[in-house]
């Protein structure tokens, strides 16, 4: 009987779990893309600020049902008549009443602060594990870049990061801060905001539970196309993440010039390069490796290995990347990559050398 | 203030109409309180419908993924100037209006103690918004190429500097909010010396009407809020055009300075403009209700403790920009306290309904409308103060859901709540109830359509500040679904233009007193004379006009 009942509450409970998720997710499910619910928690911080929560959701749903119903109450019940002749009673006060709604909701700011006492202090003062893998990352006018201090490498715009929970699980700790003015880190499903600021580093962690693709983006008015500072995280499992960094400590090479004909006619790599690097691309991107050297703009040296260009404002390309380059505006109205007023077929020679930037 | 008192012809109001030009001429150079507060809120209500039909602009760009209904710089400047234009232009101007108008009709007095600085306050905020709104023609200081501030509308720092800003956009901004803030000053100057120094015989502070206490603290908060908020716009332009470094990072100056300036003056705001609307909710909802407001000591403490605990509670909007976990503890604390004396607030409304004889006229229905969402508003809130999930929440759209929960569903209701209770007063006319109703429902209707899902995308992920977002992110029906309350609401707020117009000219007079209130404002005409009182009134209790009605019961007996 007992635990016919338990199974019985059970099952409503999970049913009524489900429709709430549901409900919240509905428009998130029928999209192809990873969520960015807050309630899809894939990190211990995020979670912690979930279960958080729900409990705060909780005590102030109960708030609103008893005031909510206490008022709906009062105004059915004390509605004027037609027949009523005189005033009612006046009342001026009661100090016994006053006094105890001042009371509960004392004891109830209490409970709330300790609980998020409680999160505050285990999320942000968290020791960091010897074996955390370290990140900075810098926000730009509308991109991000990243630094991995222990590899010595620099990628942009997609953040490559091992799963952080189970045996061979490794903890990400971010190092953020800004080129130029404020931005914010924000990935919902792994974790809070924090703000990148110029001219100080805040910190953050997050320890993904499975693999997979994470979306987020900028949090903090930055700009014209503050819309278009999207984020990316791909947290791999320690194999593919190993292989990522071996990729990406590759540096680029000097091609060789394009056998006889080196009139600079050919659309092809080589030729590509060179117009590259006569234009001021090369003042703004840095392809490792080579004269490239500019730090205003993405590091360009493994481009190819991303998906999306310009902080996720497109999908990678040919055709987008000869069109970003030959005119940035189109894509991101105000991005400070200025378009070049090159030839047609110096764009084409310089999408095929971007493209062999693997 | 002069001691002479001149001789009133009793009676007779000298109602011979001037030309057109003498009647624009006498409210040019008028230091009248009443025609200046009645100034306040027409220019208040006319920026009202500028600010709206930017948000609704903003709403067709954002009602389905990847619009091009707005270019990114419009829509930016759009959402600068709905803000800036909400928060100084209409909120402060629309509340100060009906100070000006009711404080010195509340406490029998003939005018505002400084009649000729109240009117220097009006022209000076006035000018603001002209220039805040001149910078879509001079922005930029070239001809024909002008642009508006777009950085926001608390402008973080180091975006405002010259390096991120160039152009005049932001020198507008500040300009007006500087002299804007200096008229607001004044305002608040004059206030409480009014409420301090010309109430009528008899009318001691603790028979003071409740709004006019809570006018007094609101001025109060906004003498010590506007300072920060001064400082800081001048530090700024110190920078952009002197050579100083307060904000600017790339010379070693602090980004974080300006967010704590900016918010010990933003967070006093939000209370600047809500306690005003708490003040019209302390004398509509017992008229309507029938009975003496309940607690009148608890909800002048609660007034004052709101406003001193506001004053500590500025970094909530800053969980994210890196504190310390003791720093997030204090400002999650000091958040949460303000629900103590808001609590008071609304269990007292809630008792002073309880055994009332409740009258539904439309003031009344849009007072019923603020404290539900009030409640509501209130509880986001505390999610929000919880700073952990604040750091979740900040910054996106649930955000912006709560705040506008509290600036429409609390304050703009109980403006209008007020409008249709004090139009009378003002105009001798009574507004049309049967389009107040539809008013109301409509305005119920689209209000909660638009911001009880407002929250939902903000859950999901959704920031603040984009101009569009990508189909796959599913934001796509949310936002289609608030896009089409935004309409109803506009349709609401067109409704109650041709309602105050048609009322003005058609609607039934009104007389002294149509509410058969309390309140000494609704012992003289309406419209008042200059003058308010034929004789200066002398009170007994804080219900003259009860004392009045009830000699065999009046309140001066228990006081
Ligand atoms: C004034 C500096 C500047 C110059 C010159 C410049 N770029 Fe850029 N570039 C940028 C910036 C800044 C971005 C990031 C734009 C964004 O995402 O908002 C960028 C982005 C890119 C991207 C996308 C990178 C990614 O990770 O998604 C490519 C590809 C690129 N630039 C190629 C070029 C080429 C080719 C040239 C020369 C024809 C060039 N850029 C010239 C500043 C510059
Ligand atoms: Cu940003």
């Amino acid at each position: 009987m007992d635990s016919e009942l338990r199974v019985i509450s059970r099952v409503f409970i999970r049913r009524l779990k489900f429709v709430a998720t549901a409900l919240v997710l509905w428009p998130v499910m029928a999209a192809a893309s990873p969520s960015t619910s807050i309630f899809s928690t894939q990190s211990t911080p995020a979670r912690e600020v979930n279960g958080l929560a729900f409990f705060v959701l909780g005590i102030t749903a109960a708030i609103f049902v008893a005031v909510g119903a206490l008022l709906v109450y009062a105004l059915v019940k004390f509605r004027a008549r037609a027949d009523d002749v005189a005033e009612p009673p006046q009342v001026f006060g009661s100090m016994q009443i006053e006094l105890s709604w001042t009371i509960i909701p004392i004891l109830i700011v209490t409970v709330l602060f300790l609980g998020t006492a409680r999160v505050l202090f285990s999320v942000q003062d968290a020791p960091k594990p010897a074996s955390a893998l370290d990140v900075t990352a810098v926000g730009h006018q509308f991109w991000w870049e990243y630094h991995y201090p222990q590899y010595n490498i620099t990628a942009a715009n997609e953040l490559h990061i091992p799963v952080g929970q189970g045996t061979t699980g490794r903890v990400t700790y971010l190092k953020l801060t800004s080129a130029d003015v404020i931005h914010s880190f924000w990935i919902p499903q792994l974790g809070g905001k924090t703000d990148m600021l110029p001219n100080r580093v805040n910190e953050m962690w997050i320890d993904p539970a499975k693999p997979g693709l994470y979306l987020g983006q900028c949090g903090q008015f930055c700009g014209t196309q503050h819309a278009k500072m999207l984020l990316r995280v791909s947290v791999d499992t320690p194999e593919d993440f190993a292989k990522w960094i071996a990729g990406q400590q590759k540096a680029a090479v000097e091609l060789p010039a394009s056998g006889a004909n080196s009139t600079g006619d050919a659309i092809d790599a080589p030729t590509g390069q060179r117009v590259f690097e006569q234009q001021a691309c090369i003042n703004c991107h840095t392809v490792s490796g080579t004269v490239a050297n500019g730090r205003f703009g993405p590091d360009l040296t493994h481009l190819m290995s991303r998906a999306t260009l310009a902080a996720g404002a497109m999908d990678n390309t040919p055709g987008n990347l000869k069109g970003w380059i030959t005119n940035p505006d189109d894509y991101k109205t105000g991005s400070l990559m200025p378009a070049m007023h090159l030839t047609e077929k110096q764009y084409a020679q310089i999408t095929a050398y971007l493209q062999t930037l693997k | 203030m002069s001691e002479t008192t001149i001789p009133i012809p009793s009676g007779a109001v000298a109602s011979e109409r001037g030309t057109y030009l003498e009647t624009i001429h006498s409210w040019i150079v008028t230091v009248d309180h009443k025609k200046l507060g009645i100034m306040y809120i027409v220019y208040a209500l006319l920026f009202l419908v500028i600010a709206g039909v930017e948000a609704l602009l903003m709403r067709i760009q954002l009602s389905a993924p990847n619009l091009h209904f707005l270019s990114p710089q419009t829509f930016n400047r759009m959402f600068t100037m709905h803000g800036t234009t909400m928060v100084f232009l209409v909120g402060m101007m629309i509340l100060f209006g009906f100070g000006n108008y009711l404080i010195p009709l509340m406490i029998g007095a003939r005018d505002m103690a400084f009649p000729r600085l109240n009117a220097f306050s009006f022209w000076l905020s006035a000018f603001a918004g002209m220039l805040l709104y001149f910078s879509f023609i001079g922005g930029s200081g070239l001809p024909g190429t002008g642009t508006a501030p777009d950085v926001g509308w608390f402008a973080y720092a180091p975006l405002t500097e010259r390096a991120f800003s160039p152009g005049h956009t932001i020198d507008y901004w500040t300009v007006a909010i500087l002299a804007n803030g200096i008229g607001s000053i004044g305002t608040s100057i004059n206030i409480l010396a009014t409420v301090f120094c010309m109430r009528c015989k008899g009318m001691t502070l603790m028979r003071l009407p409740l709004l006019a206490w809570i006018y007094a603290t609101m001025s109060f908060l906004t003498l010590v809020a506007i300072s920060p908020l001064t400082a800081a716009q001048a530090m700024l332009m110190m920078d952009r055009y002197l050579g100083a470094h307060f904000f600017d990072t790339q010379a070693g100056g602090s980004a974080i300075l300006w967010a704590h300036f900016f918010w010990i003056f933003g967070h006093p705001e939000v209370y600047v403009l809500v306690l005003p609307a708490f003040g019209f909710a302390n004398e509509i909802i017992p008229v309507f209700s029938r009975k003496a407001i309940f607690g009148y000591p608890a909800m002048v403490a609660a007034s004052v403790g709101i406003a001193f605990i506001s004053l500590s509670v500025w970094a909530h909007h800053m969980f994210t920009i890196g504190m310390t976990s003791y720093g997030n503890a204090f400002f999650t604390l000091s958040t949460m306290l303000v629900s103590v004396p808001t609590g008071i607030k609304i269990f007292n409304w809630l008792a002073t309904l309880w055994g009332g004889r409740i009258r539904f006229q439309t003031p009344m229905l849009f007072a019923i409308g603020f404290l539900f969402q009030f409640l509501i508003a209130g509880l986001t809130g505390i999610m929000l103060s919880i700073s952990a999930w604040d750091w979740q929440l900040h910054n996106t759209y649930f955000v912006v859901a709560h705040f506008h929960y509290v600036l429409v569903g609390a304050i703009i209701f109980m403006i209008f709540s007020a409008l249709y209770y004090w139009y009378p007063k003002m105009t001798g006319r009574m507004l049309d109830e049967r389009m107040g109703k539809w008013h109301f429902w409509l305005m119920v209707i689209g209000f909660h359509m638009t911001f009880d899902l407002m929250h939902i995308p903000g859950l999901l992920g959704m920031p603040r500040w984009i101009y569009t977002y990508g189909a796959d992110r599913g934001w796509g029906t949310l936002n289609m679904l608030v896009s089409i309350g935004g309409g109803i609401q506009g349709i609401a707020i067109l409704l109650f233009v041709i309602n105050m117009v048609w009322s003005y000219f058609k609607g039934p007079h009104a007389g002294p007193d149509p509410w058969d209130a309390w309140t000494l404002e609704w012992s003289t005409a309406s419209p008042p004379p200059v003058y308010n009182f034929a004789r200066e009134p002398v009170v007994e209790s804080r219900r003259p006009l009860w004392d009045l009605k009830h000699p065999e019961d009046p309140d001066s007996a228990f006081d």
